[in-house]
């Protein structure tokens, strides 16, 4: 697509724009996914199984539209399955953080948390921006978010000020996830919002509630980034591979 | 030898536990308390139970419940009480509880003709 002289800038950065979104929704959720079944606890399951379905529903919305405009912009017939099953490691544009392994209850409801908070703001951004379809998407999609805030905000709480064992597993899991939340915030060419501008509320959010969790939020870490220009970690392949072998193996099967 | 008592209780009548009871039923499979959790589906109609599940807290039962029971739009409104706070009649008075009331069909408004204007009786 890129190499494509036909398409103009601003439709490639827009398609880019929404891939990014699609594939961060992607990612997360089929990580998320994994914890069907294996939950802590029966309801707790349920809920990371609902909110893995309202990730992946966001990524389907992201996804058909962004076949909507690759096909208007080229001779193509790109689906959201094609997009979601059919692409390589380099392009997808998810956040390094989506395609982390689960870890232990404590890291995957702290990259819940850091990443809601996260999205509830650019969504929040979104709504008011000028493309119509990725507004109303936002528009839908933050209620959902809101709860995932809700929800995720009060496993940290209840973790980070828990028990002795509960908090040295949160602050492990600050440890080992905290430098990849840096690239929420590193403005790229296809950023239809200004995602620079939502630091400081995400900040003071992740402050307030680990502040009730009696956790404290490093200071000068090292950030790791490169998800959103398709640069991974070692983790993107394996997931895919896992996901995609199906579509890969059987071309075009069905439901 | 080892005496293993089993304690049965009646739905919902269960006994306040403290950590160190031995014959505690819940300790040893699930640390968390049991909750009812009422749905009401509807502005105007009332709350009904929808079943029951355990959760450290109100807020988790609450939340808890709206991702158990709500998931496939059944309700607007929440309430979660815990199941220890719920009392119930014991099966062995049906008899004298329930059969008195099988032949008084007195008791039921059906004897008299309501207008077409009243509605929802």
């Amino acid at each position: 697509m890129d190499s494509n002289q036909q398409i103009s800038k601003s439709t490639n950065l827009q398609i880019n724009q929404t891939l990014h979104l699609a594939d961060t929704a992607l990612i997360l959720g089929q990580r998320n996914s994994d914890w069907c079944a294996h939950g802590p606890i029966l309801e707790q399951d349920i809920a990371i199984t609902n909110i893995t379905l309202d990730l992946i529903g966001q990524a389907r919305n992201f996804y058909q539209y962004a076949a909507t405009l690759i096909n208007n912009a080229e001779n193509k017939n790109e689906t959201e399955d094609s997009l979601a099953y059919l692409r390589n490691e380099r392009e997808f544009k998810n956040f390094l953080i989506c395609e982390l392994p689960n870890g232990n209850w404590a890291q995957t409801i702290l990259r819940q948390f850091l990443f809601s908070v996260y999205q509830e703001l650019l969504f929040e951004k979104l709504i008011a921006c000028n493309d119509q379809q990725l507004s109303a998407i936002a528009a839908k999609s933050i209620k959902e978010t809101k709860y995932h805030v809700k929800w995720s905000s009060e496993w940290v709480i209840r973790l980070g000020d828990g028990t002795e064992e509960s908090k040295t597993k949160m602050e492990q899991a600050i440890d080992e996830i905290w430098m990849y939340t840096g690239e929420f915030f590193i403005a790229n060419d296809y950023d239809i919002i200004d995602v620079t501008s939502i630091k400081s509320k995400w900040l003071e959010k992740i402050n307030e509630i680990f502040e009730e969790a009696t956790l404290s939020v490093p200071e000068n870490t090292f950030m790791q980034s490169g998800g959103k220009n398709g640069i991974h970690t070692e983790y993107l392949g394996f997931l895919l591979s896992e996901m995609q072998v199906l579509q890969r193996t059987y071309p075009g099967a069905n439901w | 030898m080892m005496n293993i008592q089993i304690k049965k209780f009646y739905y919902g009548d269960i006994p306040d536990s403290s950590p160190s009871s031995s014959n505690d039923v819940r300790s040893t499979e699930n640390p968390w308390p049991l909750w009812e959790i009422f749905i009401r589906s509807k502005q105007g109609l009332d709350h009904k139970h929808a079943g029951s599940l355990h959760a450290a807290d109100a807020q988790m039962a609450i939340e808890n419940a709206r991702d158990v029971y709500t998931r496939r739009q059944e309700g607007l409104s929440i309430w979660a009480v815990e199941s220890k706070f719920i009392h119930a009649s014991n099966p062995d008075d049906a008899e004298m509880f329930y059969e008195p009331s099988t032949d008084k069909v007195y008791r039921h408004p059906t004897f008299y003709d309501l207008p077409d204007e009243v509605k929802h009786m």
